[in-house]
């Protein structure tokens, strides 16, 4: 290991997760090159939301270790930019487009800071970027499903940080949001950014990624598309039930 | 005698301002958090709270009772929080249950004290209703002084209450101590019951809770202003409630500022633009009229485009039916669209949009294609 003086941008190691006593990620290791469009592929249930999220700590863990760019996740902020999943949030709270891309600068403002004119300009030009320039003021509650999406991705780039993890950005969008999202994470993926996107539609991986993991409770596979994206795995995550036995036998041996 | 009642007057109205705006501000985080119930059970299990901590003081200060029903309120989300976590029961009905235990417990105690022969305890069963009339001027300092301490304290942590409310995993993800700042945010709505318990008592405090939100939601769009509103709602209602029920005799205060809050949802349920009730059955009705009008015109627009040398060639009722949704009235539609001057009949069964009809349709599919933008 110790030709590998590279640092991953994100390194996962044994992780576990179980709800009661059933694993839902069981002994994940992972490492995720800086600069890569990576999609989580893998069936419902099979824990790519439950490893992002485990990943940036927002859940218990049974084991496992997180480095960002080498360093322990503690000592890391600031690094993760996260849009959760659009479904499960309150948008019906009293707030506006800009007010929610303005929480965005809240991780640079610190303890008790408030936003002044240069964190609204940010926020105005990552309004701009996805294409909502005009409804700054427009209430959450007023917005449709694709405009909801594009805030979410207006605040991540607000943060401007190396890792950008999104869960389900695709997920029942318009056609031009799908484009609208598509060209921002292109534009993050020139700027050097690492993206981690959990996702559901297969056909369009080899489009939007250039890295996937193949998940489901286990990695079954995890590499460029070229390699990775293959029949045979892909019938190893989805086909039969075979991760989920596999972790079963792991379990119960 | 007329300077005393005004003394007594004022006094009240200090305190039930002072309490409505506390109740009004935090109430705003738990109704916007889905914790108005929290409240409900904080201010029942402050109960016995009150009863023990004058069992093992002997003082009825405002502060001593205070710190007995904090800490029992405290004590109760504590104990949900747990039982929450380490077994099956869902968060209702844990609520339920400890709502229930601790004022159950809070009774016993109350009924004990008032078999003991002394007098001292007089009063505390005041606390179950509130008795506004008994507020002293140690009463109010005392509530004025934490309010503001609660009041400030959420003011300083605005921004990470704001993302904390809104949005959880976010806040976390921004390596915010979410747990800890949920505890301190739940401590300081138990701040804000228990400033209220002496005036409107452990079973109507929820009220206080979640009434001036529920009403100052239907009419703000931000958080800062519905925020204000639900503190001005409070402070209104509660100066309101001691002006009644110091002009009307044996009207208890408690429940009559109670009582003009539940108004104020109520009307603000019905009449708050953009969310009330007669504002949406008004916007449904337009629709209702408007929805097979629309869809009409842009098919007329549409087939007018295959016919650019002649844009107003008629076209036949039947093949618009066929384009329309089964059991559309699409007669019905075309003589409004006439009415209003964007279609003409051409020759009977044919019709044809008219120029301002076509702007009309190009504006449509202007704005649904910016909307989508």
């Amino acid at each position: 290991m110790v030709e590998e003086a590279r640092a991953w941008a994100l390194e996962v190691e044994d992780l576990t997760v179980a709800y009661g006593d059933r694993p839902v990620l069981w002994d994940i290791d992972l490492q995720v090159p800086s600069g890569v469009k990576l999609g989580i592929v893998g069936p419902n249930g099979a824990g790519k939301s439950t490893l992002v999220k485990a990943a940036m700590g927002l859940i218990p863990t049974v084991a496992g270790e997180v480095r960002l760019f080498g360093r322990p996740r503690a000592a890391a902020h600031g690094v993760i930019a996260y849009v959760p999943q659009r479904a499960t949030l309150a948008w019906d709270f009293p707030t506006d487009v800009l007010d929610v891309v303005t929480m965005g600068t809240y991780g640079r403002l610190g303890w008790v800071r408030r936003a002044g004119p240069s964190e609204r300009r940010q926020a105005e030009e990552a309004i701009a970027q996805v294409g909502m320039s005009g409804f700054a003021r427009r209430p959450i509650a007023e917005l449709s499903g694709g405009q909801q999406q594009r805030v979410l991705l207006a605040r991540a780039l607000v943060q401007d940080a190396p890792i950008n993890i999104l869960d389900e950005p695709f997920q029942g969008v318009d056609a031009p949001t799908e484009r609208a999202i598509a060209e921002v994470l292109d534009a993050l993926a020139r700027a050097g950014k690492t993206i981690i996107v959990v996702h559901h539609d297969l056909q369009t991986v080899p489009e939007y990624f250039d890295s996937v993991l193949l998940l489901n409770v286990r990695v079954i596979a995890a590499g460029p598309v070229a390699e990775v994206f293959t029949e045979d795995n892909l019938r190893l995550t989805f086909g039969g039930r075979v991760g989920v036995l596999a972790a079963r036998a792991a379990v119960e041996g | 005698m007329d300077l005393l009642d005004d003394y007594t007057l004022r006094l009240v109205a200090a305190g039930s301002a002072v309490l409505g705006a506390t109740s009004g501000v935090l109430g705003s985080f738990a109704y916007l958090r889905r914790q108005s119930l929290l409240g409900d059970a904080v201010s029942h299990a402050a109960l016995p709270g009150i009863a023990l901590a004058f069992l093992l003081t002997g003082s009825k200060l405002p502060l001593v009772i205070m710190i007995g029903a904090a800490v029992a309120g405290w004590l109760a989300t504590l104990a949900m929080r747990l039982v929450v976590a380490r077994s099956r029961v869902p968060f209702d009905s844990a609520l339920g249950m400890f709502l229930a235990g601790f004022f159950g417990l809070g009774m016993v105690l109350l009924s004990i004290l008032q078999k003991r022969p002394s007098a001292a305890q007089a009063g505390l069963e005041s606390y179950l209703f509130g008795q506004a009339a008994s507020l002293l001027r140690r009463d109010v300092v005392t509530m004025a002084v934490l309010a503001a301490v609660a009041v400030a304290a959420l003011v300083v942590l605005w921004k990470e209450f704001k993302v904390l409310s809104f949005d959880a995993d976010f806040a976390a993800s921004l390596g915010l101590p979410v747990r800890r700042l949920d505890g301190l945010l739940t401590l300081l709505l138990v701040v804000a019951i228990v400033i209220g318990l002496q005036t409107v008592g452990v079973v109507l405090m929820s009220a206080m809770i979640v009434a001036p939100a529920a009403a100052a939601r239907q009419w703000s769009r931000r958080l800062t202003p519905m925020v204000a509103t639900a503190a001005a709602i409070g402070v209104l209602a509660g100066v309101a409630g001691s002006l009644a029920s110091s002009l009307t005799p044996r009207l208890p205060t408690g429940p009559t500022i109670v009582l003009i809050l539940s108004a104020t949802v109520a009307l603000s349920l019905a009449v708050a633009p953009g969310r009330g009730l007669v504002w949406r059955a008004l916007r449904l009705g337009r629709l209702r009229r408007a929805p097979e009008q629309e869809p009409v015109l842009m098919h007329l627009y549409a087939l007018s485009l295959q016919h650019r040398e002649d844009p107003e060639h008629g076209h036949r009722e039947a093949v618009l039916r066929t384009m329309s949704p089964p059991g559309a009235d699409v007669r019905g539609a075309l003589e409004r669209l006439v009415q209003q001057g964007l279609a003409r009949r051409t020759e009977p069964g044919l019709w044809a949009p008219t120029a301002v009809g076509r702007r009309e349709a190009e504006r449509v599919l202007e704005r649904e294609s910016e909307e989508r933008r």
